[in-house]
């Protein structure tokens, strides 16, 4: 008694214990060795050697085909493939569902024993149920968004100053497809430099959201400190148009280049009057000298105690109270620092960027009972072309502004400038439509609109590649290391770069 | 018909929002909108009472004591259930007004080294027990055991064993053919399921689960979810044995369905998967119940049952149909069309009646115990048991239980 135990404790490893071969007499306590017993062992260890020389259990298999224990309804073979005719059968739906498990087995019992391993002939994905699965996922998040997420959600107005350039369509795109993913109503203002052309309203237009779009009547400037103060305005002008409008929501200031959580979204929906969010600040340089830079500025950080976050955003003390502004600090990169669009230096951002801000557009608003006593009214600032650096010119007490992102811990925004050099030529829409409109004239020809203190001709023709593919500087630069006239066949090089590049 | 009155009650009475488990009680009322009064939020307290039996520790803590994983696994309800009562209100300590008479035995708490409980010592242990409270006190003796209850945890109930036929050869042990049973193991027309037995989830660790919580608002992306073995190459290399096949073919027929998120892989993350997930898939296994069942109602998880003729845990108080999905087991090639073509009202709805935490507290074991808990639902199904019937009491000298009666094995000593 004591052995079998034993024997049984060892050979069981899971939930239960498979007997040996023999389905009949399991009992072998105290087996009395009659003819029937022998007969029955030697058979067994037949079976055994059999089953050894084969590769699976033989026994199992004869008794199966010849003393079919089982109901007929359990098995026909081993892996039997049942013939069920897929689609026709849907028709057995829900109320069926339910009632099968009960009907079939209503007076009936369950077997025991071996079952077949029921596979249907096609065992893979049917794309319509594939596509319904998604729609019934989706409307579980749905659902799960009403029930668990914001209630009473509010319009994201969302604010983008931009004008047309190389880099328009990248950094456009990428906004636009961050708000057409926010899963609330949006509204978005598009402040356009230079009044409103074509080419943006084309791009907008393939949003789907509402959009509006502005003309503001002044040409972009070459300098970023210029170009800074003249977002100002135009994000200045764009409120304007959400107070003449009496436009209701949440304000937020999403620059072209900026990247956009959607958990942002979600987190300024938590605004009551103005909000600030922290920025990741990521100063950008053309070339490698912005990945030294980086990892410069990162052994620093390990050194020094005070580790520059590159952080701009609120900071609370420990009950979660603005306290004070977390700055990037612009130091280390001052020396290295773009002074025009299209510089190959490090583009760093003001003080507190508008990006960081989120206000509620009841702000702006004239004549309205309920708007708090310590903002000032949108036309009492920024009157005589003074520079707005910042929403918290609009506030006369700058301590009422609500600190969001878990009190400036949670960043889910970033502030970036990537440019293109202002004189870059792209094809207008992207669309190579030949004869192509560019015509560079041949050699030496002076470039317009030259910035002062230009860099010399022969990293001109490097830097051109920023703003076309990277097989180009390739072939460019091995064509400038072999002949003198640098500048011709370069020209060319990027007619035809540009002509595969249509034809892809 | 007092089935469908509690179930209509039950369906009813969603509006009501009850304080328990630190579940996320920012919950919007979705509910079904009536009046309270359902039978899960019952209270037992007042309505019954219950004698424990005080039995030498070798019955109960020795045992214990020697193996203290008992506490862990999936059969701990009978432990957990003998010191809920010791310190209930419903206890009693003067047997004469008792209704109710509890046998602390733990018979499920002989492990091997991986922690399997083994059954062979089980019957002798209840008998021995039985024995000494029929010899200790009158009571046994007054009603053969009719107002006795037994915990019963293990596989196959009181036919103490793990395999099936040898279990449905053994039958109930015969000195408990007229208690009451409370079992993890319920499947209809089955010699293992006593006619009136309660069936009870198996024990799943509360504090283990609570921990995994995640957000509720994270979106559930998985569409269907399962995590275990699919072929038991141990005990049955070829498959068709372990789960009926069933929960082969759920692997052949869909490991490249990428609406099915299922391997035999043991993640660290797989309280919170369930969490991600619409459907979870609780197909059989050796046994018909399983531990999944009650994850998959704590994470909000729609159980799929594959387990022809199962009886689900407190069924007569909880609308599994309503809750969940039952699929036959022959009907497992086209779980993904069942699945697909459910509505997606009907989705939506179960997902509210699992969000519901009654739902959810009823099935677990919590230590120090709530109101509303597994143990107040054992009990209140042995309050819906009483008044007992009076043919229960038998004349002094009349026995109908065979003491001899059961394997030879059974009758030695314990």
């Amino acid at each position: 008694m004591k052995q079998l135990t034993a024997l049984q404790q060892q050979a069981r490893r899971s939930n239960s214990f498979r007997s040996a071969s023999l389905p009949l007499d399991t009992s072998v306590d105290g087996a009395i060795k009659s003819p029937a017993t022998i007969f029955w062992l030697v058979l067994h260890g037949l079976c055994c050697l059999i089953s050894l020389v084969l590769g699976f259990r033989f026994s199992r298999l004869v008794f199966f085909l010849f003393f079919s224990t089982s109901s007929p309804s359990a098995t026909t073979n081993l892996y039997s493939a049942l013939h069920t005719r897929l689609p026709s059968s849907i028709t057995t739906s829900p109320p069926a569902v339910n009632g099968t498990a009960v009907a079939v087995d209503g007076g009936s019992r369950v077997v025991v024993g071996r079952h077949g391993i029921l596979i249907r002939p096609w065992p893979h994905p049917d794309p319509a149920e594939v596509m319904k699965a998604h729609h019934i996922i989706e409307r579980v998040q749905r659902e799960q968004r009403i029930q668990y997420g914001v209630k009473s959600p509010r319009t994201v107005i969302a604010i983008t100053p931009t004008y047309v350039r190389t880099f328009q369509t990248l950094h456009l795109t990428g906004v636009m497809h961050s708000l057409m993913n926010v899963p609330y109503d949006v509204v978005w203002i598009v402040v356009e430099a230079g009044g409103t052309t074509n080419e943006t309203a084309a791009l907008i237009s393939k949003s789907g959201l509402k959009t509006v779009h502005i003309g503001f009547n002044a040409r972009m400037p070459i300098l970023w400190e210029d170009r800074h103060k003249m977002e100002s305005q135009m994000r200045f002008h764009a409120l304007r148009y959400v107070r003449e409008k009496k436009l209701d929501g949440i304000v937020v200031f999403a620059d072209e280049s900026n990247m956009h959580s959607m958990e942002l979204f979600d987190e300024i929906q938590n605004v009551e009057w103005i909000g600030a969010v922290p920025v990741g600040i990521l100063p950008h340089s053309g070339g490698s000298e912005g990945v030294e830079l980086s990892a410069v500025s990162r052994e620093d950080t390990d050194k020094n105690e005070n580790s520059e976050m590159p952080v701009q955003g609120p900071a609370c003390n420990s009950s979660n109270q603005l306290v004070g502004w977390h700055t990037f600090n612009m130091l280390p990169f001052m020396k290295r620092r773009a002074r025009y669009v299209g510089d190959r230096a490090v583009v760093l951002p003001r003080k507190l960027e508008w990006a960081g801000f989120i206000l509620n557009s009841r702000l702006v608003w004239k004549d309205v009972e309920d708007k708090p006593a310590w903002v000032k009214d949108l036309d009492m600032v920024g009157r005589e072309g003074e520079d707005i650096e910042s929403p918290m010119s609009l506030l006369e007490n700058p301590s009422v502004v609500e600190p969001l992102g878990s009190c400036g811990r949670k960043i889910m925004l970033w502030w970036l400038r990537v440019e293109a050099r202002a004189d870059s030529k792209f094809p207008a829409r992207w669309i190579i439509d030949p004869p192509l409109d560019v015509t560079v004239p041949a050699k030496h020809t002076p470039w317009p609109d030259a910035p002062p203190e230009l860099p010399t001709p022969v990293v001109k023709v490097i830097s051109i590649p920023e703003n076309t593919e990277k097989r180009v500087a390739k072939r460019s630069r091995k064509r400038s290391s072999r002949s003198k006239r640098k500048r011709v066949p370069k020209v060319l090089e990027e007619h035809v770069s540009t002509r595969h590049s249509g034809d892809n | 018909m007092k089935k469908w009155v509690s179930a209509m009650l039950f369906y009813f009475a969603f509006c009501v929002r009850i304080e328990a488990f630190k579940f996320h009680k920012t919950q919007q009322t979705e509910r079904i909108s009536g009046s309270a009064g359902d039978v899960l939020e019952d209270d037992p307290v007042g309505r019954l009472k219950v004698f424990v039996y005080e039995l030498p520790s070798k019955y109960n803590k020795k045992i214990l004591q020697k193996d203290p994983r008992c506490l862990t696994h999936m059969f701990a309800a009978e432990i957990y259930m003998h010191r809920f009562l010791l310190s209930s209100p419903v206890r009693t300590l003067n047997p004469e007004e008792a209704d109710w008479f509890y046998t602390p035995v733990y018979t499920t708490c002989d492990l091997t080294p991986n922690g399997l409980p083994l059954p062979f010592k089980s019957p002798r242990m209840m008998r021995s027990a039985i024995q000494l409270i029929s010899s200790n006190w009158p009571y046994w003796n007054r009603t053969e055991g009719a107002d006795h209850f037994f915990i019963v945890p293990h596989d196959f109930g009181a036919c103490f064993h793990y395999q099936e036929e040898k279990a449905i050869e053994r039958g109930i042990l015969t000195l408990l053919q007229r208690a009451t049973l409370v079992q993890t193991f319920g499947q209809r027309n089955h010699v293992c399921l006593k006619d009136g037995s309660i069936t009870i989830p198996p024990y799943a660790p509360p504090q283990k689960m609570q921990t995994h919580l995640i957000p509720p608002s994270t979106p559930r992306s998985i569409f269907v979810y399962f995590r275990g073995l699919f072929y038991d190459v141990g005990n049955d290399p070829e498959g068709g044995y372990y789960a009926r096949g069933a929960r082969a073919s759920v692997w052949e027929n869909f490991k490249n369905n990428p609406l099915f998120d299922i391997s035999t892989e043991h993640p660290t993350t797989y309280y919170e998967d369930m969490q991600r997930a619409v459907f979870c898939l609780c197909p059989l296994g050796w046994a018909p119940w399983s531990p999944r069942l009650v994850e998959a109602v704590i994470f909000g998880c729609i159980p799929v049952i594959i387990a022809d003729d199962i009886v689900l845990p407190f069924a007569d108080a909880i609308p599994w149909e309503d809750i969940g999905v039952f699929v036959a087991e022959k009907d497992v090639p086209k779980l993904d069309t069942i699945l697909t073509s459910i509505p997606i009202e009907e989705i939506l709805r179960k997902q509210r009646l699992l969000a519901n935490p009654s739902m959810k507290q009823a099935m677990l074991f919590p230590q120090p115990d709530q109101s509303r808990d597994a143990f107040h639902q054992i009990l209140n199904g042995l309050a819906r048991k009483l008044p007992h019937d009076t043919s229960v009491y038998l004349k002094p000298g009349n026995k109908i239980l065979n003491w001899t009666a059961g394997p030879v094995g059974d009758l030695k000593p314990w």
